[in-house]
């Protein structure tokens, strides 16, 4: 509500009439909040080109970052798939980064607890890894049924991918495949 | 898209599932295309489009069947295009027999497994004796196995670039399409039937309505205009899916529509990579570039792997497996790969059937799995039948879930619905749980492969907060560390992983350097001069261990040691192909099979349409994108009968990854189900198939189990009991089972709660209030949801009864963490695959609806099963193979090699 200037031609008015915007539905309305607000893409530290990661339209999108943390996403209006515009669901993917539900810490889930604990991620992926060589011993198959040579592991899988980077597929089915593991897939099958 | 005339949009809901893709639509329409939408549903695609048309789900191959026939019957298909560059004056074997001549079902079936046995859709040969018979150059669809559940491959996926192996190249063709073997004429007769009378009939189109159609895209295609087609999972979540999808092809390739600027089949993909995720595969069936996973007893050495794929004497870049393969080999187990040891073939576990996520979780019930890694999906919520899910989750040992919320898969031994009805008990599950913060996509770098094939690369804003860690991270330290607790084993089984290539760059934050695996991924030269420069092209791949390359078609995205996924001209800058903002497989080309963009002498069909054509002087393909034809192949040049590969191109193929380098209206190899698509209805239908005696899919997958029961179809005793249609799909405000928008406060402000969209009549006909509640009830479970009372969903009238369809989005769950919850619609639906690629139909099923909330507890069982017993079921219904027949079509069957009778399925076959 604080006054556009204290003087006489900040009447509202005057505004309107001075400033063409006759309507009083622009600049001539503007707080003194308004004015002073600086968006936050214009004091980021700096800008990178990402793309949406929900589905497969692929638009571009601009990250700003200020402070080691991402204050805004906006379309990319250099894409050609784009042109800058992006859907309710890549507009709000700021919130994907700073939801404050978001999970940064492990749990782990004993047999029968009711309850999470948290431990260090070095541990979980210590006793990831121990399971991991312990079910494939367990359920290891080297001729299957008609004695064929099969060499692989049927107690292990993997459900996930779409979501991911290429280079992450790359990694988990070049793994998994060494370990035996095959039974692997993803959301192109459901 | 831009650049078509007529845009047809069939089973997809483009403008609220790809808002920001759906701009291209409205740029063509501002341009003067046509736009039709064909869906069950009115949405805002349809209230963009010039004309609606609701459709029955399940029934677009009548609709497209009927479009072919009608182009045919008037000669209104794009006749030099048809003859020159499709199969259609290909002669097929005399041992075909069509479904219209054996009430159903083609040459060639077996009732005893459900599966074909494709030897008799084969090409005619020109040369029988001469060709040098390529052991295991053409193998059945399904090996040796006589059990359908152990069929191996998901055909659709596994050929998904290359068509599928053929001896050789050496066809017989009529050009004239006059001879009643032609592929021409086989399709006349296929799809006589299919008239306009029978799409009112089956799928509830008015006649004129459907010749609207066809006008549309008759008019606006050939030489001077192009129609594209676009679709997503409403084509794909059914019995048979992929022959939908392969129906719209037959018509685009009538039509001349394939390969030229403005046409094609638009696959609308729903995930940001998950594109990427088939081409480097987290699937079972296949390795990086479509090269298949190897088959216990048809793979057994690398030679018959090879021989599987491509015969040196068809045509086609497929010839080059053994290169691709090599190279694949090479740069996963690096130098302890040779020439001498086949490059570690044996390395590779062997596939010995279906290794799908749905049988894999039938496994888990039964107790066979062990550990479950659950990276970036939900399962629980988002796979068809969650609830065996759930159950199949309380089963293993161990469960990694990888996410960036506490999503209902992570949970569901605290709040499942399962427990709220007493099933299970938290103190009974003895599932360790894992739950591993993940990365964000501005967390980490690296590339998606989005859906016109784009490979775009991300930069890293900031480093993953607390202990997040990128997938790359993840998996790279898992296997860091089971490699040093394996150090020195002498165990023969672990040496493929201490033979691994594992050695990445990492950065200062310990982050795996992403552009390293990208490199491995594109491939070096190995040895010689060039050793350690990155590959230019996969034609520089060799089969001698020279080169590497983690997955062929994505070889030269790193080409000249530069990250052309990162390539960021904007569009401003360049023209409207844009070849210069990320990168494309193959070779950065922007529209595939591009040579057919020309004529056979290689002229534009037309300057309006023209993209890539020959130029003379120069001895070369020039154009606007990378023409996907040897550069330098005159379009006059004819390949000696002897030769294969490559060198066997025509001029004149466009279809250079199809083993005889034409578009294939009949599949003579490669579809499981049959060589053209053929209308059948869905698994749970109130309809009968009007055209055979066979209602649904004989090749279909089914799983007769107490846990997966069916609803009678048709006339069926019972089936009233079920007697509404329901078809599931997306919102723009949610993602999948929604753990990327169900936490967040704005998506679920905008989209806060479940509920069905019903019509003013069906809300009458059984009592429904908008804004009130219902409960939907299927043959598997119970769900709720708010009524969204609307004339956006239209009864239908099928043969002069009214049909009533709903409307279900599946985005909600039961959990406690989420901003909102709600039951899901994946509850309601059961397992039954198609044949070809596994995947589940979820577009359409029987239910009932009812006013009010479900029950809680044990009583919402109880109701489920009451539903149940009135309707007579047991686990055979719907599960029948083939349907009775009279003796004397059985007895023709039989001639045809298709079996005479239809066993009874084992009711306890695969129970757990
Ligand atoms: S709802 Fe938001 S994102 Fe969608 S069109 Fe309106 S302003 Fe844009
Ligand atoms: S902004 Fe919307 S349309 Fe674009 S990629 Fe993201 S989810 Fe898809």
């Amino acid at each position: 509500m604080a006054g556009n200037g204290s003087s006489f031609l900040g009447w509202p008015v005057l505004r309107q009439l001075a400033s063409g915007d006759l309507l009083g539905r622009g600049a001539a309305v503007t707080s003194r909040r308004t004015r002073e607000t600086e968006p936050r893409t214009s004091t980021a530290d700096r800008v990178v080109q990402s793309v949406c990661p929900y589905c497969a339209v692929g638009c571009g999108q601009r990250v700003f970052v200020k402070d080691e943390k991402v204050v805004q996403i906006e379309g990319d209006p250099d894409s050609p798939v784009s042109r800058g515009r992006l859907c309710p669901k890549g507009a709000a993917s700021e919130q994907l980064v700073n939801s404050p539900s978001r999970q940064t810490e492990v749990l782990y889930r004993a047999p029968g607890a009711t309850e999470w604990q948290r431990i260090d991620r070095d541990t979980a992926i210590d006793m990831i890894a121990e399971r991991y060589l312990e079910s494939r011993r367990n359920t290891w198959q080297e001729l299957d049924d008609k004695g064929r040579r099969v060499r692989r592991t049927m107690g292990i899988a993997s459900l996930g991918g779409a979501t991911l980077d290429n280079e992450e597929n790359y990694l988990m089915k070049k793994l998994y495949t060494a370990t035996g593991a095959i039974q692997i897939e993803n959301q192109a099958r459901i | 898209m831009a650049n078509a005339d007529c845009i047809v949009i069939q089973g997809s809901n483009m403008a609220e599932c790809h808002p920001v893709g759906f701009q291209w639509v409205a740029e063509a329409k501002a341009r003067g295309a046509r736009v039709i939408h064909i869906d069950p549903r009115f949405t805002r695609t349809s209230a963009i489009a010039d004309t609606h048309v609701p459709v029955r789900a399940g029934t677009d191959v009548v609709l497209l069947g009927a479009i072919i026939n009608h182009v045919l019957s008037n000669d209104l298909y794009f006749h030099d295009y048809v003859v020159a560059y499709t199969n259609a004056a290909t002669l097929v074997s005399e041992d075909f027999v069509d479904t219209e001549d054996l009430d159903g079902v083609f040459s060639g079936y077996d009732p005893r497994t459900g599966a074909y046995d494709s030897e008799s859709w084969a090409y005619q040969s020109r040369a029988e004796p001469q060709v040098p018979d390529q052991e295991g150059g053409i193998q059945g669809p399904t090996g040796d196995e006589p059990d359908a559940k152990t069929r191996a491959h998901a055909g659709g996926h596994t050929l998904g670039a290359s068509g599928a192996a053929l001896e050789h190249a050496q066809v017989v063709r009529d050009e004239t399409l006059q001879h009643p073997r032609t592929v021409f004429q086989i399709l006349r007769r296929h799809y006589r039937r299919y008239t306009p009378e029978m799409v009112r009939d089956v799928c509830g189109i008015p006649v004129e309505q459907f010749h609207e159609v066809a006008r549309a895209i008759v008019e606006n295609s050939g030489r001077e205009r192009t129609t594209c087609f676009a679709y997503a999972l409403g084509w794909t979540q059914h019995s048979l899916g992929a022959q939908f999808i392969r129906a719209a092809a037959i018509l685009q390739l009538l039509m001349g529509n394939m390969g030229r600027p403005g046409g094609g089949i638009m696959a609308l993909r729903g995930h940001a990579c998950i594109q990427g995720s088939t081409d480097i595969p987290t699937l079972f069936n296949i390795l990086p570039g479509y090269l298949p996973m190897p088959v216990a007893g048809e793979h057994d050495t690398l030679e018959d792997y090879l021989a599987s794929i491509a015969s040196p004497l068809q045509k086609g870049y497929w010839t080059e497996a053994p290169a691709y393969t090599a190279s694949l080999l090479k740069a996963w187990f690096g130098d302890a790969a040779t020439p001498d040891n086949d490059f570690c073939y044996d390395y590779l576990p062997r596939l010995t059937g279906a290794h799908g996520t749905y049988q894999t979780v039938m496994e888990m019930l039964d107790g066979k799995v062990e550990g479950y890694f659950v990276v970036g999906q939900n399962p629980a919520v988002g796979s068809a039948h969650a609830r065996m899910q759930r159950l199949a989750l309380g089963q293993l040992r161990w469960l990694v879930v990888r996410d960036l919320q506490l999503i209902e898969t992570a949970t569901f031994w605290k709040d499942s619905p399962e427990i709220a009805t007493g099933e299970l008990r938290t103190e009974d599950i003895r599932t360790e749980v894992f739950f591993m913060p993940a990365a964000t996509h501005v967390e980490k770098a690296g590339t998606f492969t989005q859906t016109q094939r784009m490979l775009q690369w991300r930069h890293q804003a900031v480093t993953p907060p607390g202990q997040a860690q990128s997938e790359l991270d993840f998996y790279y330290e898992l296997g860091r560390r089971m490699r040093e607790r394996l150090a020195g084993s002498t165990d023969e089984r672990d040496r493929p992983l201490l033979d691994l290539t594992w050695d990445y760059p990492q950065d200062e934050h310990g982050e795996v350097d992403g552009e390293a695996v990208l490199r491995e991924i594109n491939g070096y030269h190995l040895t010689g001069d060039r050793a350690g420069e990155l590959l230019s092209s996969f034609t520089e791949m060799r089969a001698d261990g020279s080169t590497s390359g983690g997955c062929w078609i994505y070889t030269g995205v790193f080409a000249g040691g530069v990250n052309r996924s990162a390539n960021r001209v904007p569009r401003d800058q360049q023209d409207e192909t844009a070849a210069e903002w990320g990168w494309a497989w193959p070779m950065n080309r922007r529209i595939l099979y591009n040579r057919a963009s020309a004529d056979p002498q290689g002229r534009p069909w037309s300057e309006r349409k023209k993209y890539v054509w020959w130029d003379e002087e120069a001895g070369r393909w020039v154009g606007k994108d990378v023409p996907d034809f040897p550069a330098d192949r005159d379009p006059s040049y004819r390949p000696a009968p002897d030769q294969g590969g490559p060198a066997a191109i025509s001029g004149d193929d466009p279809f250079i990854m199809q083993s005889d380098g034409k578009g294939w209206l009949f599949a003579p190899k490669g579809m499981v189900d049959g060589p053209l698509p053929t209308h059948y209805e869905a698994q749970e239908s109130p309809v009968r198939n009007p055209l055979y005696t066979q209602q649904r899919n004989p090749g279909r997958l089914v799983y007769p189990r107490k846990d997966n029961l069916w609803s009678p179809s048709g006339d069926e005793p019972g089936s009233d009991v079920y007697p509404y249609v329901f078809t599931t799909y997306r919102l723009t405000e949610h993602h999948t089972a929604g753990g990327m928008s169900r936490w967040l406060p704005y998506l679920s402000e905008l989209q806060p709660e479940m509920f069905c969209e019903v019509s003013p009549e069906l809300a009458a006909e059984v009592g429904l209030e908008n804004g009130g509640w219902a409960t939907i009830v299927s043959a598997r479970s119970a769900i709720e949801a708010r009524v969204l009372v609307t004339d956006r969903v239209r009864p239908l009238t099928v043969k002069g009864r009214t049909l009533h369809q709903i409307g279900l989005p599946y985005h909600w769950g039961i959990g406690r963490d989420a901003v909102v919850e709600g039951d899901s619609a994946n509850d309601l639906l059961g397992l039954v695959l198609d044949p070809n690629v596994h995947i589940q139909e979820s577009k359409v099923a029987a239910c009932d609806i009812r006013p009010g909330r479900r029950p809680h507890g044990d009583a919402l069982l109880r109701l489920v099963e009451e539903y149940q017993s009135r309707a007579g079921i047991t686990a055979v219904t719907g599960n029948e193979r083939l349907d009775e027949v009279t003796p004397e079509m059985a007895a023709r069957r039989a001639a045809a090699g298709s079996g005479q009778q239809a066993p009874a399925p084992d009711e306890t076959e695969g129970e757990g």
